[in-house]
């Protein structure tokens, strides 16, 4: 079964084609990736799923309902959480109370919103940080600080960008293991990242877009080795050097 | 935290109990001081935690004491009932505005000038209807009694306006603890990172100046029966939004008790020191006084002087383990 469906989705800012016809599906309990280069429209089909912009065209089905034109924050009480690439903390409040905002706008009262905030800042590795401002949290924290108020929505369908950019070897080790066990909870996950260990690791299927168009789609064993996204992320002569 | 309900309970007694010892003229003084903590508190409503700047509040001090006062007078209504009234038209129109602001995402400046806008359009509106008293503004006849909202003498000011410090600040404490306070603060941090959490931002933004404006007009009320002068140039001018926002900002913005301290500071400042220049002759010199030290607050302590006021007495404060 699909928990999340996009189909035909276009996105046009002016003239530039940001995101063109893109088709896919990610399933209940997957780990989908979605890589490809910069400029490739990754975060452009973010904005689209999570509601922050409305694709011009096509049509997206979450476990069943469509979300094309819903607000943000209807599509995250449907079941839909996002992170943002460029962290977006709350910077003069508690990592607490940050993760808080995330429990209580889902319906749950004060008390209880305490208690499930208290499990995953310690789930995440924050235990420690619980009471410090957002703003004084180094990156690879504030990343994961990032994940828990998602976490928090009590997402079904989790869409992660570029969660390990900037995270050291044993960093992204960690971010690995911590994504596995959300997915292992449950949590359909939909990851663009640019660090491919990571996502080599996690994916079962990933999709490759360029240029707002799907030039790839499979499992990762495949997908490194097609013709088409080497060229799309080292160019033409890559190939012809090779072949 | 107990010690500081203890700290809190002292300042409260001592502030019912002063009256007593001082004379009408201090009494007078302490009245505007309360007067001013409320109403930067309601502004501290919506400016301290949504992070929206408005510079047009006294848009709504204007509509509760416009809308109390004709009541009163048109139709004998108590201004205790009429500020209920004018309440429900300051929230209108609030909404109204909010609307524009929240819906479209005017944001920043843009929403700054959208709330000047209002108070203006009004002032100009409410100079040109007779009804209204137009240019001459209203005076009220003194008729003192409870029913009228009106006193001889400062004491039932002085508790009254202790009622409305305390009450806003009691108000505040609650919304600060629930959902909406946790949910109008995350907007002012990041409001797109509250709506991708599921937060209704739109929804807590509107909660949020409609209760801000409701709080606002009732200060309008008093003011009106305070002061029994109404003026379109006074009560929806641009100075009167200025001055409300100085004492919540030298306090400390977004926070419980910054309006308060930061009217404890400047407020006793501008009244002594108004006096103390107009009998040398030098009229408007305590405004130049009140803005350097509005500056060196903002340059040497720009969150407030709540920062400094903590530092002091959380230790002081601290529970014995």
């Amino acid at each position: 079964m699909s928990n999340l469906i996009a189909t035909d989705i276009t996105k046009r800012f002016g003239g530039l084609l940001a995101v063109n016809k893109l088709s896919f599906e990610l399933a209940e309990g997957e780990i989908l990736g979605l890589i490809g280069p910069n400029g490739a429209g990754k975060t452009t089909v973010f904005n689209c799923l999570s509601g922050f912009l409305t694709p011009e065209e096509g049509s997206m089905y979450l476990g069943g309902n469509a979300i094309k034109g819903l607000q943000p924050y209807q599509i995250c009480q449907m079941g839909m959480a996002r992170t943002f690439q460029i962290v977006k903390p709350f910077p003069t409040i508690s990592v607490f109370d940050n993760v808080m905002v995330g429990a209580l706008a889902h319906g749950t009262s004060l008390q209880e919103a305490k208690s499930m905030s208290q499990d995953i800042i310690e789930s995440v590795g924050l235990r420690k940080m619980r009471d410090l401002e957002a703003q004084g949290l180094p990156l690879p924290l504030r990343k994961r600080l990032e994940m828990a108020r998602a976490l928090a929505t009590r997402p079904r369908v989790l869409l992660l960008d570029e969660v390990m950019a900037g995270l050291n070897p044993t960093e992204v080790d960690e971010m690995i293991d911590l994504i596995n066990q959300i997915n292992q909870d449950g949590v359909s996950v939909l990851l663009i990242e640019h660090v491919m260990r990571g996502v080599m690791a996690l994916s079962q299927r990933m999709i490759v877009i360029n240029y707002g168009e799907k030039i790839a789609e499979g499992v990762p064993a495949e997908i490194v080795k097609n013709p088409l996204v080497i060229e799309a992320y080292l160019g033409k002569e890559f190939l012809s050097a090779q072949g | 935290m107990k010690r500081y309900h203890i700290f809190l309970s002292l300042i409260l007694l001592i502030l019912v109990v002063l009256p007593l010892f001082l004379d009408n003229y201090i009494l007078g003084i302490f009245v505007m001081v309360f007067f001013w903590a409320y109403v930067g508190q309601s502004w501290n409503v919506l400016t301290g935690y949504t992070g929206h700047i408005s510079l047009g509040h006294a848009l709504y001090i204007g509509v509760g004491a416009y809308t109390s006062t004709y009541l009163a007078q048109v139709f004998g209504l108590s201004p205790w009932f009429g500020m209920f009234a004018g309440g429900v038209v300051a929230a209108g129109i609030a909404l109204f505005l909010g609307f524009l602001g929240f819906r479209f995402g005017l944001r920043g400046v843009y929403f700054v000038i959208l709330t000047i806008a209002f108070a203006e359009i009004t002032r100009l509106i409410v100079s040109h209807v007779e009804a209204l008293g137009s240019f001459s503004g209203i005076f009220l006849d003194f008729e003192p009694s409870f029913w009228n909202f009106q006193f001889s003498g400062n004491l039932p000011y002085y508790y009254i306006s202790l009622a409305l410090m305390v009450g806003s600040l009691v108000a505040v404490y609650i919304i600060e603890q629930s959902k909406l306070g946790r949910f109008i603060v995350a907007i002012r941090e990041d409001e797109e990172a509250a709506q991708a959490l599921g937060v209704n931002t739109f929804k807590y933004n509107m909660l949020a100046i409609a209760i801000s404006a409701f709080m606002t007009s009732i200060a309008g009320v008093f003011y009106a029966n305070y002061i029994f002068y109404l003026h379109p140039n006074s009560m929806f001018g641009m100075s009167l939004s200025i001055e409300l926002i100085l004492r919540p900002i030298v306090g400390g913005l977004g926070t419980l008790f910054g309006p308060l301290i930061g009217s404890f500071l400047l407020t006793p400042l501008s009244e002594i020191s108004r006096a103390y220049f107009a009998k040398g002759g030098l009229e408007g010199l305590h405004l130049v006084l009140y803005g350097i030290v509005a500056i060196l607050v903002v340059l040497f302590m720009p969150k407030g002087i709540i920062v400094y006021v903590r530092r002091f007495l959380d230790p002081l404060m601290k529970d014995k383990k």
